[in-house]
C-alpha cells in the first residue's frame, strides 16, 4: 500500500493507505479526527471541506495519496487551545447551526472565503459563496450572520451581537 | 470505488510513458468528475496517472495575441486571473460560475476539457472563442476537438498540456443554470471577431456542444440582441429533454442565453 505522508494542523502524520482511500477516510478512520463529516459522499454538501495548502476542497473528492507533502488544515485545527476560532465563536454566538452536522464544512468554507474575499462580506457574496455547503436544517439565515460577524471578528472589527 | 494502482509522475514525459505502459489507466486532473464517477462504480480504471505534481502544465501566459492557459490550471485560478480578466473576462467569468468554490479549487480546464460533458462551460467557451487544444502529441482546433457526447478527438493515451485562447474578441457566457448541479442546462457563449461572430451552445445539444449558424448570421449583420428576434430557435428535434427540461424549454433557453451573451458581449 502507498505510503502518505502529510501535515494536518501543524502535525506531521503519516500513514499506508489504499491509493483509493479519500482523504476525509484517512482523517476519519485513520487519523481518528472526525471532525470533519461526510454528508452525502458525492460531492454535492461540503459537510466534508478542510483546507489543503490553503484552499478549500472537498476531502470526499479528494484521494489521500495525492495529499502526500500537503498541509491540511481541518476543523480541529482553528480553536487556540480552549479559546475558540473567531468564526467558531461567531456560529455559537449567532446560533448558526441546528444540528450541526454541516457545521465543520460551513466554518471550514467560511474561514476560506474570509481568506479570498476579506472581512468585510456582503450578505449577498455569503450566499453565493455558500453553494457548496448544504444546511438540511434550512438554518442559512444565521449561518450568513454568523458568517458576517465572523469574518469581521477575524479582522478585528467590532459587530454588534444580534 | 474499485482498488486501482496510482502513479504521480514528475514530468510530462514520466506521464506519458506511463500513460503508454497501461493501457486502462486514467489520467487524473482534478478529479471533480472522475472521482465522483469511480465512487459510483460507473468506472473503474485499473490505475490512474495523476497529474497533479506536473507544474508545468500550470499557470496562465499572455503570449503574442494569445493566451496560454495550462491544462493543469483551476477554475479559480482563472477567475482569478488578472490576465485573464483584463483580456478575455468573459472566460474569467464562465469560470468563476462552474460547480462551487471548493470545486473550482480542484477541477481543471484541461479536465473539464477532456471530459468534455455535454452540459460543461468550457466546450462552448473554447469552440466560440476559436482556441486550440494543445496535446502531447499534436495541435487540435476545439472545433475538431469536440466530437460528441463525452467524446473528443483525443487518442488513447494523449495528453491535453495547453489551451490557446485568440485575445481580442467580445466575448461573453450567458448560462441558465440546475440550481442543483450547476451544471448549464443551456449555456451559450458568443464571440465576436473582427466581422465573424460565433455562438456555441451546451448543455442542449443530444449530441453535445455545437454552433449555431442562423444566429451567428443574423447577429454578423448586427451585433445586437435584436437582430435575433426574427431568427427561430434551435428545433428541440435534436436537443436534450429530461427531468430537469424539456427539449422546447432548452429550445426557447438557447434564444434567451443568446440574447443575455449578445448584450453582455456588446459590453452594454
Amino acid at each position: 500500500m502507498p505510503k502518505v505522508s502529510m501535515s494536518v494542523n501543524g502535525k506531521q502524520v503519516s500513514g499506508n493507505v489504499e491509493a483509493r482511500t479519500l482523504l476525509v477516510d484517512f482523517l476519519r478512520n485513520e487519523l481518528r479526527m472526525t471532525g470533519t463529516h461526510v454528508g452525502c459522499d458525492t460531492s454535492q454538501c461540503g459537510a466534508c471541506v478542510v483546507h489543503v495548502n490553503g484552499k478549500a476542497i472537498k476531502s470526499c473528492t479528494t484521494l489521500a495519496v495525492a495529499c502526500d507533502g500537503a498541509n491540511v488544515t481541518t476543523i480541529e485545527g482553528l480553536a487556540n487551545g480552549q479559546d475558540l476560532h473567531p468564526m467558531q465563536a461567531a456560529f455559537r454566538q449567532h446560533h448558526g447551526l441546528q444540528c450541526g452536522f454541516c457545521t465543520p464544512g460551513m466554518i471550514m468554507a467560511a474561514v476560506d472565503m474570509v481568506n479570498r474575499l476579506g472581512f468585510d462580506l456582503s450578505e449577498e457574496t455569503i450566499r453565493h459563496e455558500l453553494e457548496g455547503n448544504i444546511c438540511r436544517c434550512t438554518g442559512y439565515h444565521n449561518i450568513v450572520k454568523a458568517i458576517k460577524a465572523g469574518a469581521a471578528a477575524m479582522g478585528g472589527l467590532k459587530v454588534a451581537a444580534e | 470505488m474499485y482498488a486501482f494502482d496510482y502513479h504521480r509522475p514528475a514530468s510530462l514525459r514520466q506521464a506519458n510513458n506511463l500513460v503508454a505502459k497501461n493501457g486502462d489507466a486514467k489520467i487524473l486532473a482534478g478529479g471533480q468528475t472522475l472521482l465522483p464517477t469511480m465512487k459510483m462504480r460507473l468506472a473503474s480504471p485499473s490505475a490512474l496517472i495523476d497529474l497533479g505534481a506536473l507544474k508545468e502544465l500550470s499557470g496562465i501566459e499572455h503570449k503574442g495575441r494569445n493566451l496560454v492557459i495550462g491544462a493543469m490550471t483551476t477554475h479559480a485560478e482563472v477567475a482569478g486571473s488578472a490576465l485573464v480578466r483584463e483580456l478575455v473576462p468573459g472566460l474569467a467569468g464562465l469560470a468563476g460560475g462552474i460547480g462551487d468554490p471548493h470545486v473550482r479549487h480542484k477541477g481543471t480546464i484541461g479536465g473539464s476539457v477532456a471530459n468534455n460533458d455535454p452540459a460543461a462551460d468550457y466546450p462552448a467557451g473554447l469552440l466560440a472563442l476559436g482556441a486550440t487544444i494543445v496535446t502531447s502529441k499534436r495541435k487540435l482546433a476545439a472545433a475538431d476537438f469536440f466530437t460528441g457526447l463525452f467524446s473528443t478527438a483525443l487518442d488513447e493515451g494523449e495528453i491535453i498540456t495547453r489551451i490557446i485562447i485568440p485575445v481580442g474578441a467580445k466575448f461573453a457566457y450567458a448560462k441558465f443554470r440546475n440550481p442543483a448541479s450547476r451544471y448549464a442546462m443551456v449555456g451559450v457563449a458568443v464571440a465576436k471577431r473582427g466581422a465573424k461572430v460565433a455562438v456555441a451552445v451546451t448543455g442542449a445539444g443530444a449530441d453535445g456542444v455545437f454552433r449555431w449558424a442562423e444566429a451567428e448570421a443574423a447577429l454578423a449583420k448586427r451585433f445586437n440582441a435584436k437582430a435575433l428576434e426574427g431568427v427561430a430557435n434551435p428545433a428541440p428535434k435534436g436537443l436534450n429533454g429530461d427531468i430537469h427540461a424539456s427539449a422546447e424549454y432548452r429550445s426557447h433557453l438557447i434564444g434567451v442565453m443568446t440574447k443575455r451573451a449578445v448584450t453582455a458581449a456588446s459590453g452594454k
